[in-house]
């Protein structure tokens, strides 16, 4: 921690009667730990030059929710990562995926989990899902001033509410607005293909396995059309991350379950490359 | 007009005070078991922790003033996470820890007109049990490192011999829970103290578990440890500890002029001074 009066500055704030909140803490002791701390006026083209995450969609199922991330990373026309992941526990009964500037992204995610987990030990219990999102939406704003310069970061927060026992999802803006998503949602560079996909393919009720495999197809179609999102890496064995938060917890996918659902996604468009179709209806007057 | 006093005597002074702070309150038993570190401390209450997760495989126990012992836990969360989210999760340490609290409390000691009327109990649990860590700390910054058990509190001498006569490095968790109940019972000569699951604050550090190893027992898991166990606590009490325990009143005063910096609980008269508790390095 640096030089002795440094370290003696921080004893006196461990021991000050002080807030639960982690951020805050950091914040009032040792901000230059924050994510996106001491960033300096950034060019656009620089920004757009650093690795970001791309695509994420998450979607509420009988019981839980699901989300899922591809795993490429993107530098201006560059791929700068292949398996990347952007997909992560931030506690027991919840998950966050990040779209945006990697670099941030992944600090302001490491931040949240130790967010949770402090709040959670010195107050011996865990925060409401409301309370997490809420917590997550004011790290969000506490960046917008790198969001302003082109660091942007956007998350997306998923948990299973144990007080309702219903899967939820929160989506945020760079201002920290926070919103409730009803059924599903996505962000990143592909998340318009993905959520135009989802929105055919998702329905009330799903069961687990149907919601994860909709997420599969969505990941696909948003790969399909932004090339910034990677598809499922037959070559490499490099699949989507998913995960689901039910009533049991956290539970990440393992890769040959994974890879079962990709190769399936896969087989299918050899046959049908734009993926399964709607069903569609003509009015009768003209039909 | 300032009244001169020795520094010798100041320290005794809040030595003393300390130590009879701390012997008023209730004691708290750290064991070893062959997968994990056992935590017991009577404690009828259900929020107020006399034992806590600070890390992955770091928990705390503590004695004394339960507001002081608060702002110590606190801080240790919080020196753990700064630590932890700084460097990595690997890189927060039972030592760290136990030398920073060492520092705070030799710091508070010596500069505060009211010393803290703690002991607390740092542990880490390992891959294996040769690795595991127990430190305790004194309210005047003495560490020790102790090796399969550790007693705490006023009592600590007292019980500390009926820990010794029970532990074995083979115990399983209700041996060890046996063995903690054995010398929690012993505790005021004679006087057996109410052993159900309501009155005692059971936790273990358990390194079967992956991340945070940290597990209160509660309710029906600790009901049936403690069946498993017996309703005697597998042990009667030790004769052997009734004559520490009967010496404690008034030794503070009558020894205390020996050494300002011992551990709390060593004050205790011992003819029978066979136990292997560790000795202060600070």
């Amino acid at each position: 921690m640096g030089s002795d009066s440094n370290a003696r500055l921080m004893t006196a704030s461990y021991l000050s009667a002080g807030t639960s909140s982690f951020s805050d803490f950091l914040t009032s002791t040792a901000p230059e730990l924050l994510p996106g701390a001491g960033s300096v006026s950034v060019s656009s083209g620089v920004a757009r030059d650093l690795p970001h995450g791309t695509t994420i969609v998450a979607a509420a199922f009988n019981g839980g929710v699901v989300m899922a991330g591809d795993r490429r990373a993107t530098a201006g026309n560059m791929i700068a990562q292949r398996d990347i992941e952007k997909v992560f526990r931030s506690d027991e009964f919840s998950c966050i995926g990040i779209a945006g500037v990697a670099g941030i992204g992944i600090d302001l995610v490491r931040l949240f989990q130790v967010e949770l987990e402090h709040y959670e030990k010195l107050e011996g219990r865990a925060l409401s899902l409301e309370g997490k999102a809420n917590r997550l939406a004011g790290m969000v704003r506490a960046n917008l001033g790198g969001a302003m310069q082109g660091l942007v970061v956007v998350p997306i927060f998923a948990g299973y509410d144990t007080d309702e026992g219903v899967g939820r999802i929160f989506s945020y803006d760079v201002a920290g607005g926070r919103y409730e998503e009803q059924r599903f949602h996505s962000v990143g560079s592909g998340s318009v293909f993905a959520r135009g996909s989802l929105k055919k393919l998702y329905a009330d009720g799903m069961e687990s396995a149907e919601a994860v495999m909709a997420c599969m197809q969505a990941l696909y179609d948003a790969a399909d059309d932004d090339s910034a999102t990677g598809g499922p890496d037959m070559t490499r064995r490099i699949y989507p991350v998913v995960v689901t938060v039910t009533a049991a917890g956290y539970q990440r996918l393992p890769e040959d379950v994974t890879g079962t659902y990709a190769q399936a996604v896969v087989a299918e468009r050899m046959t049908e490359p734009d993926g399964p179709r709607s069903h569609l209806q003509t009015p009768r007057a003209i039909g | 007009m300032p009244f001169y006093v020795s520094p010798e005597q100041a320290m005794k002074d809040k030595a003393d005070y300390a130590r009879k702070g701390i012997a008023r309150g209730r004691s708290g038993v750290v064991i070893q078991y062959d997968t994990g570190i056992l935590f017991v401390a009577p404690n009828p209450s259900r929020a107020l922790h006399k034992i806590s997760e600070i890390y992955d495989r770091i928990a705390f126990a503590a004695v004394g003033r339960y507001n002081e012992y608060e702002v110590l836990r606190k801080a240790g969360v919080r020196y753990a996470d700064v630590t932890g989210y700084q460097y990595d999760r690997q890189d927060v340490t039972a030592r760290g820890l136990a030398n920073w609290y060492a520092q705070t409390l030799g710091t508070i000691f010596t500069d505060s007109p009211k010393p803290f009327e703690v002991e607390i109990v740092v542990a880490e649990v390992a891959e294996v049990p040769a690795e595991d860590q127990i430190y305790r700390i004194t309210f005047d910054g003495s560490v020790n490192d102790e090796h399969g058990y550790v007693a705490v509190g006023g009592q600590a001498d007292a019980i500390a011999t009926v820990l010794k006569e029970h532990y074995t490095d083979d115990l399983t968790l209700s041996g060890a829970l046996a063995a903690a109940i054995a010398g929690l019972a012993a505790q005021a000569n004679g006087d057996r103290i109410e052993i159900n699951a309501g009155q005692l604050e059971v936790a273990v550090l358990d390194r079967t578990r992956e991340h945070r190893t940290f597990r209160r027992l509660t309710g029906a898991r600790l009901e049936a440890l403690l069946a498993e166990i017996g309703p005697d606590g597998g042990t009667s009490p030790q004769p052997g500890t009734a004559a520490p325990a009967k010496a404690k009143k008034g030794s503070a005063a009558a020894e205390g002029g020996t050494s300002q910096a011992k551990p709390a609980g060593e004050e205790q008269a011992r003819p029978d001074s066979s136990e292997p508790g560790g000795e202060s390095e600070g």
